[in-house]
């Protein structure tokens, strides 16, 4: 239960539907408040959403089935080479009915099905030890999965293996092409975090003031769409009953909105944009990104990566942080390559990409057309949601990349 | 007997009732505040309180969970047979099963009745005055976040092999996020504080030590790359310690997700590294009596000298290794099954206060804040490079501030390159719950421009 005033939130909740506990946490709630009572609103039947498709119910399923599927893909990853020691294959379901309701006359329903598969492969040669990783999921049901499931295992085996043969990461300032997919976390990092409208409202963004700026070069477009039909970060509505939608945030280069909930929504004056998240009934709703990528553009993969003398080609990363106040970032590269005389050569490891995300954004300098949209867990607040992170190739004329090497 | 007692018994007698060999229940209340405030007036404020009980149900060598909100009778005896049910769906360990020694040590001072003598108003208070602490320190531009937060929490254990127990405890901690500088220069500090109660938190130095953090940050440029001595501070330390704590459970060494497996009596650390779990220290915000499964708390030492002793053991992993447990079934709370974790950790302190340090430092770096340890951090081989800012040291002393840079070492050159411990240790919440001084290390890769 939240009661909003002005800026000032009261939330609390209780495990459980017991009416006297529901209640007693609402009067908990309005009793912060000072002010006249105001009669309760008609409270209509709340309308479904337009979810997405689910072929399949992963609940329906059976237990062995998925046993199964995890030890055929623990079977191919030990299976393809003698240095693969060790494999952990994760399975997760999660269906979620969601109902919200507010004073307004807002009575919204969802229900979400989201499906995960992950690998982590574990090689080892000499005494070296190097790990990979590789996931698929999405809002979808068990057809998302039952495809060459192997396929997962296969990659994050692939890139264990493949550090096994790593140098160490080069230090200094370089070009960085950036894989696509989960390659788009940097902009998710660098970029996403900075426009969420309660970072801005507070000044905590470097984006805050920079509305209708152009940041980046005319090429770039991005976009945070929680509607895209069964992504990882699509839900029908989000967590205060706003339809999920599109919001271009960068067009051709010029930033043009910030993703918005309801309550900071009303402080500036315009249309929550469908980004008030929350983990779950225990937290409050907060501007979140759904799925947040870069629009496609015409380069090819060949032809970012022709261009370069001496870069990093970051195919995946472990991971990154920002501080949405300054846009400082760090990038832990998971895969990683040495790009020497225009050619993709030895893999790396232990590359960091250090940087600022508004001189990132501006030193974009090419995108190719191969957009995919990969599954992250974004934690933010204490909260952590499924969020949807993608792009296509994107090539950055210069990042720090803080190496090994010495 | 509490409520909480009778569920915890029920869980138990359900779980047999059903057909379970063994089973154990663990039933807790939960209930807490948060208020946090920015340019003086309340952003939020939340009240919440959650109970329920999870019950682990063991059948020939196979081990069900489940869990529920609902403590009635039935409610209970729902729960006690979905945990045997969803028994029959595993796969067999013959390690998994309940402790044979079950205890609970005496921790003083877990609870403090003086938060029951704080109103919201006064939390309120209190959050306004770590705001004010920090905005009033000249060069603050902005209070980004200034949040007090306090839980209180009972739990009640019992098992089919006659352990019935239970405790209350008490936390409460405040924080603040200062800004300090504009636009490209702009640079943020954090001020923590915790204990067991309100009184324990003393809003001027949460509020002034994040003032203090971002206003040393200011006018930070990018040093050039080089090897250098590095001054970890106690937030940067314990951010290290809570990851290597990580590694020295015994699941992730049988994993062979640890790279200190194979590695006990060996020397790991610099001479000068002690580093314990201690889940009866009074301070310790993960203290308990006993852990998760119904072993009694204790202190285990992990690294003395340099060297190191042991891992850290539920009673799964104990019994596959053929040891005993340390107590360290963690429970995150009635909602998940134990499973191997850290207490407290505590880095022992040294001798040299900071000053000192920087003195051996000679020339090197100070580091204030670590961005990236978890995506930036190997946990099989330890390799890691990590985004990191604060200061030059120069001549043995503190000089310009610096951002935009990484650290990169591994987990075990830079345990054994430790060359000398800070005396000020303090508690830090971040990476689990550990108390760390700061820490000298005698090289690392700096890089930068």
């Amino acid at each position: 239960v939240r009661v909003v005033q002005g800026d000032s939130s009261y939330y609390g909740y209780v495990d459980g539907h017991a009416e006297e506990d529901l209640l007693r946490v609402a009067g908990s709630a309005a009793q912060a408040l000072r002010g006249d009572a105001r009669g309760p609103a008609p409270v209509p039947a709340a309308e479904r959403a337009d979810g997405h498709a689910v072929r399949v119910r992963p609940e329906e399923v059976e237990a062995a089935r998925k046993a199964d599927l995890l030890r055929a893909c623990d079977e191919h990853a030990r299976g393809l080479a003698s240095e693969v020691v060790q494999v952990r294959i994760g399975y997760g379901e999660s269906r979620r009915q969601v109902e919200v309701f507010n004073s307004e006359g807002r009575a919204a329903a969802d229900d979400r099905t989201r499906i995960r598969l992950s690998a982590q492969v574990v090689a080892r040669r000499d005494g070296r030890v190097e790990t990979g990783s590789d996931t698929r999921g999405g809002h979808a049901g068990w057809e998302l999965i039952e495809t060459e499931p192997e396929a997962v295992a296969e990659k994050a085996a692939r890139r264990a293996l493949t550090l096994l043969d790593a140098v160490d990461a080069p230090t200094g300032r370089l070009p960085v092409v950036v894989g696509n997919g989960f390659g788009g976390v940097l902009l998710h990092e660098a970029v996403g975090h900075g426009l969420e409208a309660d970072a801005v409202q507070k000044r905590a963004s470097v984006y805050a003031g920079r509305l209708g700026d152009q940041l980046a070069d005319p090429l770039v477009t991005a976009y945070d769409d929680g509607s895209r039909p069964n992504d990882w970060g699509s839900d029908g509505i989000d967590d205060e009953g706003t339809p999920t939608r599109r919001t271009t945030v960068i067009e051709e280069g010029r930033l043009v909105s910030y993703l918005y909930d309801v309550q900071r929504a009303r402080k500036d004056g315009v249309e929550s944009t469908g980004n008030g998240r929350r983990e779950s009934f225990r937290h409050l709703p907060i501007p979140r990104m759904t799925n947040t990528f870069f629009a496609p553009g015409d380069a090819t993969v060949d032809g970012l990566i022709g261009e370069i003398e001496r870069g990093l080609y970051a195919v995946s990363f472990g991971g990154g942080q920002v501080e949405p106040a300054t846009g400082d970032f760090v990038f832990g590269v998971s895969e990683g390559y040495l790009i020497e005389g225009g050619k993709v050569t030895a893999p790396v490891r232990g590359a960091t990409l250090v940087g600022n995300g508004i001189e990132a954004l501006a030193a974009v300098d090419g995108i190719a057309a191969d957009l995919e949209i990969a599954t992250g867990y974004c934690g933010k607040a204490g909260q952590s949601v499924a969020a949807g992170v993608g792009q296509p190739h994107v090539r950055i004329r210069e990042l720090t990349v803080g190496g090994t090497a010495s | 007997v509490s409520e909480l007692d009778e569920a915890a018994r029920r869980g138990v007698e359900g779980a047999l009732d059903a057909g379970a060999s063994d089973a154990e229940a663990w039933a807790e209340e939960a209930t807490s505040r948060r208020v946090r405030v920015y340019e003086g007036e309340v952003e939020s404020l939340s009240d919440a309180g959650g109970r329920g009980v999870g019950v682990r149900a063991f059948v020939d060598g196979r081990s069900g969970y489940a869990y529920g909100t609902d403590l009635t009778e039935e409610g209970v005896r729902d729960v006690a047979r979905a945990a045997r049910e969803a028994a029959e769906a595993a796969d067999p360990d013959e390690h998994a099963g309940l402790p044979d020694e079950l205890g609970a040590a005496p921790v003083e001072g877990l609870a403090s009745p003086a938060l029951h003598d704080w109103t919201t108003e006064r939390k309120v208070e209190l959050a306004l005055a770590v705001e004010r602490a920090a905005r009033e320190r000249p060069g603050v531009t902005q209070v980004e976040n200034a949040v007090y937060s306090d839980s209180e929490g009972s739990v009640a254990l019992a098992n089919s092999r006659g352990f019935a127990a239970g405790y209350h405890a008490t936390q409460a901690w405040a924080y603040a996020s200062a800004f300090a500088g504009e636009g490209a220069d702009l640079m943020t500090g954090l001020g923590v504080g915790l204990g067991r109660d309100p009184e324990a938190l003393d809003p001027d130095a949460i509020g002034g030590e994040a003032a203090e953090r971002a206003l040393a940050l200011v006018g930070a440029r990018q040093p050039e790359s080089r090897r250098c001595p590095v001054v970890l501070d106690a937030f940067v330390a314990a951010s290290f310690m809570g990851f290597i704590g990580a590694m020295l459970s015994a699941d992730a060494v049988q994993r062979g997700r640890s790279l200190f497996a194979d590695r006990e009596g060996d020397e790991v650390a610099g001479p000068a590294l002690a580093l314990a779990d201690d889940g009866t220290d009074p301070e310790g915000p993960s203290s308990a009596p006993f852990d998760g499964e119904g072993s009694a708390s204790r202190r285990t030492p992990l690294i003395e000298g340099g060297r190191l002793l042991t891992f850290l053991f539920d009673v799964r992993t104990a019994r596959r290794a053929g040891r005993a447990t340390t107590g360290n079934a963690s429970r995150g709370s009635y909602r998940s099954p134990p499973s191997v974790g850290t207490t407290n950790l505590l880095l022992e302190p040294g001798d040299d206060d900071l000053e000192g340090l920087f003195r051996q430092a000679g020339d090197g770096l100070y580091v204030t804040d670590v961005a990236g340890l978890h995506s930036g951090v190997n946990p099989v081989s330890g390799t890691f490079s990590v985004g990191a800012e604060g200061r030059l040291i120069e001549a043995g002393e503190a000089a310009g501030p610096v951002r935009e840079l990484t650290i990169a070492s591994d987990l075990v050159s830079m345990l054994k390159a430790v060359r000398a411990v800070g005396s000020e240790a303090r508690w830090v919440p971040f990476g689990g719950s550990v108390k760390a001084p700061p820490l000298l290390i005698a090289e690392m890769a700096v890089s930068g421009s």
